[in-house]
């Protein structure tokens, strides 16, 4: 157990858990673009960055990957310093991105009006790479990763090629922050312009209409030791079964329906 | 090949290396580093064998192949022994002549030695030579004497005495504390204290913790790593192992940047021998010490220098930084704990060991010690890798040892510390090279990268080039790294082009800041530094480019004009023929005209002008 401070007040806790983690539990906010609680901590948007300071030194860290351990330090989530930095990186990601709504309401809260600097562009993406990491730490598949770097950084499947990996699980669109990966089900085949993907779809044997995409159930079965006459079932009994089979689960966030 | 199997063993065999090496009275050193191989040594180094063999003399004779003796700008180099006699720029047809009066007359061979420039008197020996006598050549000394594919060299010159030494005498902790008390840091950038981390990495509660060697040296321009693993591969090794023992590890990696062929082949060379002698592997010299080291190829990214991506890439994952709360020493290579250091701070090992801390710490500065290896490089006569005492001034270095600036040209600015560093103005040449002063004046130590640039160079292209690079070379994983370098580059560009305005400086700064402190990894965090340096010495140039749209220096192209000076233009024609875009105009024995709208500012004509009637503003 340690003793710190956030904004002066004074909290026990646990070692080793991330001053982001504390403070949420602990009520207090700190913005993040590319933390999810069911995803390793990435440190890249940068945005919850916050000042720590112990006796006359300050630094600024990012919080999502900053392990509690040092007793007695003190953390400030607000301080100029912090706020002066998320400034400039909502400047940054509102001219990369000026139709994101997140990046709007963002800009909106720190009373921003547009981006001052030079190069405008009108990306979705912030490449906060939750799809990424959702894909390959949750669903235990690799169907998409970064592609290129420095400014040229994408999220892609490899080449961009329709991917074969994919299941077409939609757990990339479920956890992206900006409504850049869009899902469209036609009749035949569920579509990912994003990923350049299409994936077919299962018909009902009763009745032909469409409703999973042809190689999830089996996948994600596998991986959540559902009952194996699941398929067997109807729509509802199917659900009874799936709960009480997830219950099992220690589901602590909406977003986690699935665990390694 | 016989194993080693003792201190003592060691010693008698080291006793025969050295008479095996004594025995050779006459012998020739070619140096074949990158410059001297780039410009022809390996034909000298052949023509020397077939030569020395026609006289039947090949016997007698040895010819060596050396790593790099530092002396780039007069290679390739030839070093005749005894006497030291140094020649320059040597090829293949000078080697009849060196051989008949050098190796035979002992004369020396006039026409090829160097001349001072400043004195304009032919210089003998290589000790003399202005450019080697201010040095303190430590780390790169031997790299000239031995052949580097020889074990039994580097131990005829006292090689693997230290760490023979630290096996029988010293205990791991007394090895940290002499490491320690000799001051030596980081010669990889960040300047951290060597003895520290490996203490931190040997208290990390773990029984496996691993040895990492970053070589991946990805600074352009720079090859001091590069000469030091091709020139005296066991030093780096040595060093290595010596460093396994003090903090208990049984594995180390050296990462080498895969464009680095030799120094790949050549310490994989030292490896074998290592171990063939039992130097390397289980139970050294009969310690019951076992370690092995593993080369690891880079796939050249300059990120993958970075400690983080470094040890990321050796896992066989994607080369990017992460945060690095925890220190490697402590959850390093598959989590366990782990020293990483550069390649000079390991090839400083067996010498601190060899004469003790004390000595190593009488070298230097009060808070930076031992010596620095530079790569000179830019508007300075003698370009090459360079060795000097820390705390010695960059004038030293520029102009005693680098002889200056070519051309008779004022010197405007040295860019220390690689691309990330930042430019040092003439103002401050006087500046004692170490960690702290060049940090203060808003530059670093780097890895070694040192550029001078005359008073023909436009600072603000100078910070967009470096910029350029470092924007290029980023990994794209965080926000102020990937956008904020964007954002400043094209203000840069902005600026150049003449479309600058005067809050783009203020901008600048901002994003400057917000890279500096909000980065991942130091690449975000030191990339603004050459504009920051810039904006902060040469303030007024941006101005000029800003209010004035001028480029005082002359080499912004959208803020520059050509103009002939009719009175002086003969109408030679030249420069008519030469203008790629036709937009030069005139007849024939008249003054020519140059037709603004069309010209791209290339400067065909300003070169092929033989009246100075071109003028650029
Ligand atoms: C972008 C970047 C590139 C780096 N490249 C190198 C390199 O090529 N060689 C090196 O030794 N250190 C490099 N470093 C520094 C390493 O992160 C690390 O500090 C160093 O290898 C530690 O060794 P030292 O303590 O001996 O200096 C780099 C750092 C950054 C941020
Ligand atoms: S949430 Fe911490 S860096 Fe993005």
């Amino acid at each position: 157990m340690a003793v710190i401070f956030i904004n002066d007040r004074e909290f026990q806790t646990e070692e080793e858990v991330t001053l982001l983690e504390l403070a949420r539990q602990k009520g207090i906010e700190i913005p993040a673009l590319c933390h999810h609680q069911a995803l390793s901590p990435y440190g890249a948007c940068r945005l919850c960055t916050v000042e720590v300071c112990k006796e006359d030194k300050s630094r600024l860290v990012t919080s999502c990957t900053y392990p509690v351990r040092e007793e007695g330090i003190s953390v400030y989530t607000d301080s100029p310093r912090v706020k002066q930095l998320r400034r400039v990186i909502v400047k940054l990601l509102l001219a990369r991105c000026p139709q994101v709504k997140l990046i709007q309401d963002l800009a909106e809260e720190m009373g921003l009006e547009g981006s001052p600097f030079p190069l405008h562009d009108q990306e979705e993406c912030i490449l906060c790479g939750l799809c990424v990491r959702v894909c390959s730490e949750v669903i235990g598949k690799n169907a998409v990763s970064f592609s290129y770097r420095g400014a040229g950084r994408k999220v892609s499947t490899p080449f961009n090629e329709p991917s074969e990996e994919c299941v077409g699980c939609t757990a990339c669109a479920f956890v992206c922050p900006t409504g850049a990966i869009k899902v469209e089900d036609s009749d035949e085949t569920r579509y990912m312009e994003f990923w350049n993907t299409k994936i077919p779809l299962r018909r009902c044997k009763e009745c032909g209409i469409t409703y999973t995409p042809e190689n999830t159930p089996e996948y994600i079965l596998g991986k959540l030791e559902l009952p194996k006459n699941l398929l067997d079932l109807c729509e509802k009994c199917r659900r009874k079964a799936v709960a009480e089979s997830l219950s099992n689960y220690d589901v602590t966030s909406r977003s986690v329906i699935i665990k390694k | 090949m016989r194993k080693i199997i003792n201190p003592a063993d060691l010693e008698s065999f080291r006793q025969s290396c050295i008479k095996d090496m004594s025995r050779e009275e006459t012998w020739v050193a070619v140096c074949c580093g990158t410059g001297c191989s780039a410009s022809g040594a390996h034909q000298v180094v052949s023509s020397f064998k077939e030569a020395l063999q026609e006289k039947n003399i090949d016997g007698k004779i040895t010819t060596r192949v050396t790593g790099c003796h530092g002396f780039c700008e007069q290679g390739p180099l030839v070093v005749v022994h005894p006497g030291n006699y140094l020649y320059c720029q040597v090829t293949p047809d000078d080697v009849e002549e060196i051989i008949e009066k050098t190796i035979i007359q002992k004369k020396a061979v006039e026409r090829l030695q160097y001349t001072d420039p400043v004195s304009k008197e032919k210089v003998v020996v290589e000790d003399q030579v202005p450019f080697y006598y201010n040095q303190h050549r430590l780390l790169m000394r031997n790299s000239g004497i031995i052949d580097p594919t020889s074990i039994k060299d580097y131990l005829a010159i006292s090689g693997y005495r230290a760490l023979s030494m630290v096996l029988q005498e010293k205990s791991p902790l007394e090895v940290i504390e002499e490491i320690k008390a000799s001051g030596l840091r980081g010669r990889g950038g960040a300047g951290f204290p060597t003895g520290l981390k490996w203490e931190s990495c040997y208290n990390a509660p773990d029984n496996t913790r691993y040895v990492i060697c970053n070589a991946d040296e990805g600074d352009p321009g720079c090859f001091q790593d590069r000469s030091i693993l091709e020139g005296n591969p066991h030093s780096v090794l040595e060093g290595m192992i010596i460093g396994a023992y003090a903090v208990s590890a049984e594995k180390g990696y050296i990462y080498v940047r895969n464009e680095y062929p030799l120094a790949v082949k050549n310490f994989s060379t030292a490896l074998e021998q290592a171990r063939e002698y039992g130097l390397l592997g289980e139970n050294i010299l009969g310690s019951g010490f076992s370690f092995d080291v593993k080369i690891n190829r880079g796939g050249g990214a300059f990120v993958c220098g970075e400690s983080s991506a470094l040890i990321a890439s050796i896992e066989g994952k994607a080369g990017e930084p992460r945060d690095k709360y925890i220190h490697a020493t402590e959850k390093g290579l598959w989590d366990k704990p782990t020293v990483l250091n550069n390649v000079k701070t390991w090839a400083s090992v067996p010498y601190i060991i060899n004469n003790g801390a004390d000595w190593y710490a009488q070298i230097g500065t009060e808070k930076s010690k031992g010596t620095m290896v530079f790569s000179l490089t830019g508007n300075v006569n003698n370009t090459g890798l360079v060795e000097v005492p820390m705390g010695i001034t960059l004038r030293k270095l520029v102009f005693d040892i680098g002889g200056g600036i070519p051309e008779g040209k004022n010197i405007k600015a040295v860019q220390t510390g690689g691309p990330s560093g930042g430019c040092i103005p003439e103002k401050l040449l006087d500046l004692p090279l170490d960690y702290e002063k060049l940090t203060e004046a808003g530059s670093m130590m780097g890895s070694g990268g040192m550029i001078v640039m005359d008073e023909s160079t436009c600072m603000v292209d100078v910070a967009r080039y470096f910029l350029s690079f470092t924007q290029e070379e980023s990994c794209g994983k965080c926000t102020p790294c990937r956008e904020g370098g964007k954002q400043m580059l094209a203000i840069l560009n902005n600026i150049m082009e003449g479309k600058g305005q005067e809050n783009d400086l203020d901008m600048l700064e901002e994003i400057a800041q917000a890279m500096k402190e909000g980065s991942l990894c130091a690449l975000g965090g030191m990339a603004p530094n050459p504009v920051l340096t810039t904006l902060k010495y040469f303030h007024q140039e941006y101005l000029d480019h800003i209010r004035d749209e001028k480029c005082p220096a002359k080499v912004c192209r959208n803020l520059i004009k050509y103009f002939i000076n009719q009175e002086v233009c003969t109408g030679c024609g030249r420069c008519l023929k030469a203008c790629p875009v036709d937009a030069v105009e005139g007849t024939k024995d008249e003054p020519h005209i140059i037709h603004q709208e069309k010209c791209t500012k290339c400067g065909a004509c300003l070169e092929v002008c033989r009246y100075e009637a071109i003028s650029v503003e």
